[in-house]
């Protein structure tokens, strides 16, 4: 491997993706549906726990410190400790990457939510709107620009973290990483841990451009 | 005006009673004093209410208990007849126009669909909020093609107040409640968007309970002022002409400030006064006729009116004697200072000051000659005017109840 040439390393890889690429595809496939599923979850809760908390002092910063706390434990660990609950393969993966994605949904909602022009919530509330009216058609709309930023980041955050799923035999491109580990020294490891670092960060610049068009698409002309 | 229920009932024989408060009174905790402390007042329907005092006296909190946005902690407020102090909040305000200083429209929304949000609360059909939209935007002058797919952002800070208008009245409330509605917008665009709206007013005849700090704004606008000072008591609850003339207490006098009797003038209409008269002459006339005209009356200069009776050229015997031979449409000075009946007698001082021979001309839509306001008529108005607010100040305060002095006005 010492001896080899830059030129005849790319060429061997280049053949090593041409030989894997059914394989390359469909493990790039498992991982954007893992991450896709685990970023919807996380928007899910971490938009309901927003709403729920923006208002009031106490329970806003307990939302932030727990979801935060969550970001602070290991991923291998995290994964590992999922088993007992779920059992191994995508299970453990999707809870713990849902619980990593929250905080900055949970804090984008929050900021959003509360940057809201009180004007606007006033003459709103003088027109008979209720409460949840509010929410609903003034509030959340308003501040969907600053969630789905959070939302973007929570996706470049778990399609990174997911490979390491593979730990707890996850699907995605961990896979490719993990094999890898396991035959360092042999030629192959550099091309398996190389396709699927590649692989991570097409997808992440995928998710990141289809989400910057979804959010542009679902904000309104009016506060673009 | 010893009598408080007195003080607070309109003191012209009022119609229908709108909006009643009674005892409204606000105590947020842990303040020593109520923001609001058991207000009693009427306010009249059709009629524009202005609320005015200075800052912190608890003219806003008033205002925001009728659509209860703060809740009273003590008080009634009665609707057109109906006790509303513990009604349902969001039906009440369905009903309740509201407009506030920053406007608030909905900036995600088009104009239409910020016009359309009570409407759609109110259950109308489509059909129905469509006519509306089209209409309220015509009512505040934009069209509405240009207009009704526009967003927030798009539209200067006057237009956003129209809109925020035509959003207020779109569920065509009886009451409207208007918080600084003028405050945030450049002088000249302010006063055009009075005007616009007392002429809207004029049509649309709603109840209109107004804040402002401003007492121009409030005397220019109200067809009744409330002076309240802290804690929302009330200094004196009468018309503009009889607070600026007979003001109740030094409180009063003092926020009226200085000046008083020349923001009097803005209430008075060229129309209502007495016009003086001035010699004039035909466009065609030669000059002996004009030297005969002068000699006869003890002004310096004549009027020369063509045809139609529209001023055309102020002449004095000077010109006269420097442009023989010439006609009267080419020597002396072009007239300037012209007004109109409706123009307010303060617009008329005002030109008259400025202009050369220090009279106004007064003409009528079609620019035919009226008569003359000067220094002397405006004189003559102000010195009526004060009589008249003595005579009216003296009979309130020898009448007891409430309907008699409310006879007094009309």
């Amino acid at each position: 491997m010492k001896d080899q040439t830059f030129g005849e390393f790319l060429t061997e890889f280049f053949e090593f993706l041409g030989r894997r690429y059914d394989d390359l595809l469909e493990v790039g496939l498992e991982h954007m549906g893992l991450v896709a599923l685990s970023v919807l979850l996380s928007t899910v809760v971490g938009v309901l726990i927003g709403v729920t908390t923006y208002r009031t002092e106490r329970p806003r910063e307990i939302a932030l410190a727990v979801t935060g706390a969550f970001l602070t434990v290991p991923s291998f660990a995290l994964f590992i400790l999922m088993i007992p609950l779920t059992g191994i393969g995508w299970p453990p993966v999707i809870a713990a990457l849902t619980m990593y994605g929250l905080l900055p949904i949970v804090r984008n909602t929050i900021t959003g939510l509360r940057e809201v022009d009180q004007a606007t919530i006033e003459s709103a509330q003088g027109m008979g709107m209720s409460r949840g009216e509010r929410l609903v058609r003034i509030e959340l709309p308003l501040a969907w620009p600053v969630i789905v930023a959070g939302v973007r980041i929570t996706t470049l955050i778990l399609v990174g973290i997911a490979t390491i799923g593979a730990i707890v035999d996850g699907p995605g491109y961990g896979t490719f990483i993990f094999d890898g580990l396991a035959r360092v020294g042999s030629p192959a490891a550099i091309n398996l841990v190389l396709s699927g670092m590649l692989g991570v960060i097409v997808i992440a610049i995928l998710f990141d451009v289809i989400l910057a068009v979804l959010g542009k698409l679902t904000t309104s002309r009016g506060i673009r | 005006m010893t009598d408080p229920s007195a003080a607070n009932t309109p003191a012209t024989a009022p119609g229908k009673i709108m909006i009643k408060l009674e005892n409204l009174g606000k105590q947020y905790p842990k303040e020593p004093k109520p923001a609001v402390d058991n207000l009693t007042l009427e306010i009249p329907e059709g009629e524009i209410v202005i609320l005015v005092g200075p800052s912190g006296c608890g003219k806003t909190t008033t205002m925001k208990m009728i659509n209860r946005i703060i809740e009273p902690t003590s008080g009634r407020i009665i609707l057109d007849g109906e006790d509303v102090t513990k009604a349902d909040p969001d039906q009440l305000r369905r009903k309740i126009g509201y407009v506030i200083q920053q406007i608030g429209l909905f900036p995600h929304m088009t104009i239409a669909e910020n016009i359309a949000t009570v409407p759609k609360l109110l259950g109308w059909d489509k059909k129905k909020i469509d006519a509306r939209i089209d209409e309220l935007l015509q009512t505040v002058s934009m069209a509405p093609e240009t207009y009704r797919n526009r967003y927030p952002k798009q539209l200067s800070g006057g237009q956003r107040q129209r809109v925020g208008v035509a959003r207020a009245l779109s569920g065509d409330p009886a009451v409207m409640l208007m918080d600084e509605p003028f405050g945030a917008i450049d002088p000249i665009t302010r006063d055009r968007l009075q005007n616009e709206f007392l002429r809207l007013q004029a049509e649309v005849r709603k109840t209109i309970v107004f804040v402002t700090h401003d007492i121009d704004e409030a005397i220019k606008m109200g067809d009744r002022i409330a002076i309240l000072q802290e804690g929302s008591r009330i200094a004196q609850y009468d018309t503009p002409e009889q607070i600026l003339t007979a003001p109740a207490n030094d409180f009063v006098a003092d926020f009226i400030g200085r000046g008083a009797s020349l923001k009097r003038l803005n209430l008075s209409r060229v129309r209502d006064i007495q016009l003086s008269e001035w010699p004039t002459v035909q466009l065609g006339d030669d000059h002996a006729k004009v030297v005969e005209t002068l000699r006869a009356s003890d002004k310096g200069f004549a009027l020369v009116l063509d045809e139609q009776r529209r001023p055309r050229r102020w002449v004095s015997a000077p010109d006269l004697q420097r442009g023989a031979g010439r006609a009267l449409d080419e020597i002396g000075l072009p007239p300037e200072a012209i007004v109109e009946p409706q123009a307010t007698l303060n617009d008329a001082l005002n030109e008259l000051i400025t202009a050369n021979y220090s009279v106004a001309i007064v003409v009528d839509a079609s620019g035919s000659y009226q008569g003359i306001v000067d220094i002397d008529s405006i004189n003559e108005a102000i010195r009526t005017m004060r009589t008249d607010a003595r005579a009216r100040a003296r009979v309130g305060l020898d009448t007891d109840s409430a309907d008699e002095a409310g006879q007094v006005r009309r």
